[in-house]
């Protein structure tokens, strides 16, 4: 089943690894473009709501490198976000860690997880892979409610401190507290980046596009699929860590399914299959609901509920892909009539 | 020994009402290939409706039950019309996709309109009160419920197997390019089945008005529950999402009994385990690697 979906992709695609690979030049020019928008963006958005929007891009990146490269759809991805967001805040308030240290224990947490959820979840594909990881996510936000002493229950986790090595601006104020933290996400990305174009990366490509071919190459499949799950729990992880130390409180928000729904949802409004898809993505969803939420509408999801059905419906390969493909055409037209060789 | 039995009857209830939120969901996932994330959704609808029917028209319980269930199929209908056809050729994750979409929606036009506390809803005329059997007791609306659910279970079975329609179903279902052959159309079978689907998740959900909290997030958690209920019975297969029902309904009053709060976590503790042991389900057939 899920062969139709990545048929689809290289049918419409223009092949992606050939274009930005004929293009250096413009390949580290979007590179460099990015860098100075994330960079500058706390100068233009509310250095919070800044935050929010790097560790929403890194979670639909994690998101991605299963959804997009891997043909697996988790929608239990809140699972990781979550569980990063608790054990991050645990490690910062009772070991008093500095945050970076604090969010790679939550990612590590979340990895761990990742490995018996994985192990159960990759024995089926397509919708059954979804429902399954969907089920764990909600199992873990039943513990979580249970386990009121640890987590807090309703109440959440809160007085998540900021600590970083004594600097104090950084733990104070948010604007510099963005530079602190930026890193880790930047790192998650890169590692994002290191994977999807390494042979592994290749070996997930082809399991996406044809199992049974790369198990005849004998590949391990289900093997693969665990890894990628892990690594993919592990980015997640990261972004959760840095979301809950952010906001100083990780909450049972975090775990709940319409937070795996809502990555999702970033991630497919991105553009599946491009690492600037998420970024973008969450760019969108962020501060939409930043908007909508201060202007007092009550009714987000009826905004991003339409929005996403009309992506489903008309735009699959999300802003990114959509633009991409308008722009390769563009551009091959053009170069045609000035009788370049494609 | 009396407890164990009272903690039966209370599953069986439950199971009842479990496997007739759940047929919906598998015989849409049968004939069209669709998880119906809105399924939950719809199933709140439903329950708002009948809410809704009371106090502005002062239709009740008995009203509500055969009005509502009309309604949603209309609602099922246009959805499948307006929306859902469009990615029935693509992958399902697509459908997934859009009902999810579907469900964000109307969730969130229920809270506008109706807000997040719970609307009052009273057991009907005659189902009020327990019935005691010496020393068991069971709500007299719980035992109507379970009886009515197995019931409907069992009326849609039979549709399904021993009518002509049913046959044309189920023949589209298991080979659609063979059935045309034969000169069936196909395609128009998709568009009532969606609907009914839809219909009987609104008749779940004037069924549970009386006895759970009716208030636009009764859907959300409901859902997940139904999907681990279809994945313990193996998706698209009618049986399973019964026999599945009961198990479920079993299990939290067992778990709920003995195990207190870990009632919700146990029903995904048995899907780990039917997962691990039988990936395709119960009563589901192995999918081609």
């Amino acid at each position: 089943m899920s062969q139709q979906l990545t048929q689809k992709v290289d049918v419409e695609l223009p092949a992606q690894s050939v274009i930005p690979r004929a293009r250096p030049a413009l390949r580290w020019l979007m590179l460099a473009v990015g860098l100075v928008v994330v960079l500058a963006l706390p100068w233009f958005v509310y250095p919070p709501v800044a935050m929010d929007i790097a560790a929403w891009a890194l979670f639909a990146i994690s998101v991605d490198l299963l959804l997009g490269y891997t043909g697996l759809l988790s929608f239990g991805h809140a699972a990781f976000w979550g569980a990063s967001a608790y054990s991050t805040g645990l490690i910062a308030i009772k070991l008093g860690m500095p945050f970076p240290v604090a969010v790679v224990g939550g990612a590590v947490v979340a990895m761990l997880l990742a490995i018996p959820t994985g192990y159960l979840a990759v024995r089926r594909t397509g919708i059954y892979f979804a429902m399954v990881t969907l089920a764990f996510a909600q199992m873990l936000y039943f513990l979580a409610n249970m386990w009121g002493d640890v987590t807090g229950g309703e109440n959440g986790l809160q007085g998540i401190p900021k600590a970083f090595f004594g600097v104090e601006l950084v733990e104070t104020d948010a604007f510099y507290f963005y530079y602190a933290a930026i890193p880790i996400i930047l790192i998650g990305v890169f590692i994002a980046w290191r994977i999807v174009n390494s042979p592994f990366g290749r070996v997930l490509v082809a399991i996406r596009d044809n199992p049974a071919r790369a198990r005849a190459l004998g590949y391990d499949v289900e093997r693969y699929k665990i890894m990628v799950f892990v690594l993919s729990a592990g980015l997640a992880g990261l972004a959760g860590g840095v979301f809950s130390i952010s906001h100083g409180f990780a909450s049972l928000q975090e775990l709940v399914w319409t937070t795996s729904g809502k990555v999702v949802l970033v991630t497919v409004l991105g553009g599946i299959g491009t690492l600037w898809g998420g970024p973008i993505g969450a760019a969108v969803v962020v501060l939409l609901e930043d908007r909508l939420a201060s202007s007092g509408f009550n009714g987000i999801g009826i905004i991003t509920g339409t929005i996403f059905i009309v992506i489903v419906l008309a735009f699959r390969h999300g802003i990114w892909g959509t633009a991409r493909n308008g722009l390769t055409s563009w551009l091959n037209r053009r170069r045609i009539k000035t009788g370049q060789r494609l | 020994m009396t407890a164990f039995i009272q903690y039966t009857l209370q599953g069986l209830s439950t199971g009842g009402f479990y496997a007739l939120s759940a047929l919906g969901l598998a015989v849409i996932f049968g004939v069209l290939g669709v998880v119906n994330f809105s399924h939950g959704a719809c199933y709140m609808l439903g329950a708002v409706a009948a809410t809704v029917l009371l106090d502005t028209l002062g239709l009740g319980f008995w009203a509500a039950l055969p009005l509502v269930t009309l309604l949603m199929f209309v609602f099922g209908v246009l959805m499948e019309r307006l929306l859902v056809r469009w990615l029935l050729k693509l992958d399902p994750l697509y459908n997934f996709l859009l009902t999810f979409g579907i469900t964000l929606v109307l969730v969130d036009l229920v809270k506008r309109r109706y807000g997040v506390s719970s609307l009052p809803y009273q057991v009907p005329a005659g189902l009020e009160g327990r019935i005691d059997l010496g020393s068991l007791s069971l709500s007299r609306y719980q035992l109507f419920v379970s009886v009515f659910s197995v019931l409907v279970c069992l009326a849609v079975w039979m549709l399904l197997t021993k009518t002509r329609i049913g046959m044309i179903v189920r023949a589209s279902t298991e080979d659609a390019e063979r059935s045309r052959a034969l000169g069936i159309n196909v395609g128009r079978w998709v568009t009532p089945v969606f609907g009914f689907g839809i219909a009987l998740a609104g008749l779940a959900g004037v069924l549970a008005a009386p006895f759970r909290a009716v208030n636009a997030d009764m859907g959300s958690n409901f859902i997940i529950v139904l999907f681990a209920v279809v994945v313990i019975g193996g998706l698209g297969s009618i049986l399973g999402a019964v026999v599945a029902g009961f198990l479920v309904g079993l299990v939290e009053a067992f778990g709920q009994a003995y195990a207190d709060r870990f009632s919700q976590v146990l029903i995904f503790v048995l899907m780990a385990l039917v997962v691990l042991i039988r990936p395709a389900g119960l009563f589901g057939k192995e999918e081609a690697a």
